[in-house]
């Protein structure tokens, strides 16, 4: 019963210390795709926190919603601003001697 | 105290970063992130501060709040990126700077 | 990241001087300090509404009552949401003009995966709205799954018909949100208060309104991810 408890405080502590952890680099990591990445990974681990506070819905709605659907929403805005990105490139070397006129 | 509080604390650590993170950053992408990290932050005080009763089953009606707030938070979010992805269309970046664009 | 070709936007998080960035992390620290105290202090039994819902869960038609709060007791939260989710799709859609970007086409894998996956993620869909009356699930875990649905569909290069991107994919967006107000209305025209169900009925109604909040909000989040506004004419 003892090392039970025990297990489950370990457990907790390891995976509120892995949310903030994840959290702060999503938000400091230079790469803004590595950073998408670790918050789809942040999303997930939220899933295990409902369930480890007794909200099976929750986890439900987050591993389908949290995970998943955000991070594709996220990963294709990247993309299009990626892509915008090269055409504007693209574009501005075009108008170059234009502009420093 | 009880493990849930742990996770309380988890949130407003959450929310504090959160929030940090949209002041600093210039780049509206990492904004974006930003909120969706505050929410996530007080989504997760809301569920523990449900479940600190010992023994009892959860109260279901901060659940259900957490449920309808993740929908709604994937929603903003498309809205967020959407309107980014046009910001950038129209001026070039994605970035808030101090100095206007001429 | 191409961040040489635009010098101003080469310190992405260097705008901020110093001494700002400290005075901030004080000021933040103290309000994390603050809210952590806050929530430490916390009696740690609060009955909170729990027990209320469990005295009434008998009435609601339903016995999960996560359900129950969603869409007997709190259902307006419900209905003010669905509303949200189409606000938010009408936002993406005024914005128009997002270039849709024609992707190479999906190569071998993808396409055989949302072959096999996407008719399991509809049966996970339909399971979990039918599983929500009495366990974990329901119409926004199922609508959710639906989009997912959805977004697999459209990374693998399907796009709706021309002929349904009109009004036919304009009814079923709002479905949700329309049975839920007729059924609101209709239970206010017959003596009884907004979304108040008749006990005998609730289950049934509870039914109705989630397989359209279900249907609706799959293709709400996948028109979400699409972005733009579908083409409609019969010209493709």
């Amino acid at each position: 019963m003892e090392a039970v408890t025990l297990l489950q405080w370990a457990f907790d502590a390891v995976l509120g210390f892995a949310l903030l952890w994840l959290a702060w680099r999503a938000l400091a990591s230079p790469d803004l795709f590595l950073a998408i990445v670790l918050f789809i990974a942040f999303g997930l681990l939220m899933a295990l926190a409902w369930v480890r506070l007794d909200a099976p819905d929750v986890a439900l709605a987050e591993a389908a919603i949290g995970a998943g659907l955000t991070g594709a929403l996220l990963l294709a805005a990247l993309a299009r601003l990626e892509s915008n990105n090269e055409t504007k490139a693209a574009h501005e070397k075009d108008h170059e001697p234009e502009v420093h006129d | 105290m009880s493990h849930v509080f742990l996770y309380a604390l988890v949130g407003t650590g959450l929310f504090t970063l959160g929030l940090y993170a949209l002041i600093v950053h210039t780049h509206l992408l990492r904004k974006i992130l930003a909120i969706n990290v505050m929410g996530s932050g007080v989504f997760l005080v809301l569920v523990a501060l449900a479940a600190r009763a010992r023994g009892a089953a959860p109260d279901p009606v901060p659940h259900a709040m957490v449920i309808t707030g993740i929908v709604v938070a994937v929603s903003a979010t498309a809205l967020a990126l959407a309107l980014m992805v046009r910001v950038r269309a129209e001026t070039g970046r994605a970035e808030l700077s101090e100095e206007r664009p001429e | 990241m191409k961040k040489t070709m635009n010098p101003k936007s080469m310190t992405e998080s260097g705008k901020i001087r110093t001494p700002f960035r400290l005075l901030l992390m004080v000021l933040l620290s103290a309000l994390a300090a603050g809210l952590g105290y806050a929530v430490s202090t916390l009696s740690s039994q609060s009955p909170g509404s729990g027990e209320w819902v469990a005295a009434n869960l008998e009435t609601s038609g339903v016995s999960n009552p996560v359900t129950a709060v969603l869409l007997n007791f709190r259902s307006y939260d419900t209905l003010l949401e669905m509303g949200v989710l189409l606000v938010a799709l009408l936002g993406v859609w005024s914005l128009g003009g997002i270039p849709e970007q024609r992707e190479s086409s999906p190569g071998p894998v993808l396409d055989t995966l949302s072959r096999l996956l996407v008719p399991v993620l509809i049966l996970v869909a339909g399971y979990l709205l039918w599983v929500g009356a009495h366990a974990p699930g329901g119409a926004f875990q199922a609508g959710s799954v639906l989009g997912a649905a959805g977004v697999l569909l459209l990374l693998a290069g399907w796009r709706l018909d021309a002929r349904f991107a009109g009004l036919p994919l304009r009814i079923t967006l709002t479905t949700g949100l329309g049975v839920f107000v007729v059924v609101g209305a209709v239970l206010m025209l017959v003596g009884r208060r907004l979304l108040e169900y008749p006990p005998s009925f609730a289950g049934a109604l509870i039914l109705l309104i989630e397989a359209a909040a279900t249907l609706s909000i799959g293709m709400t989040l996948a028109a979400l991810f699409l972005g733009s506004r579908p083409e409609a004419g019969p010209d493709r």
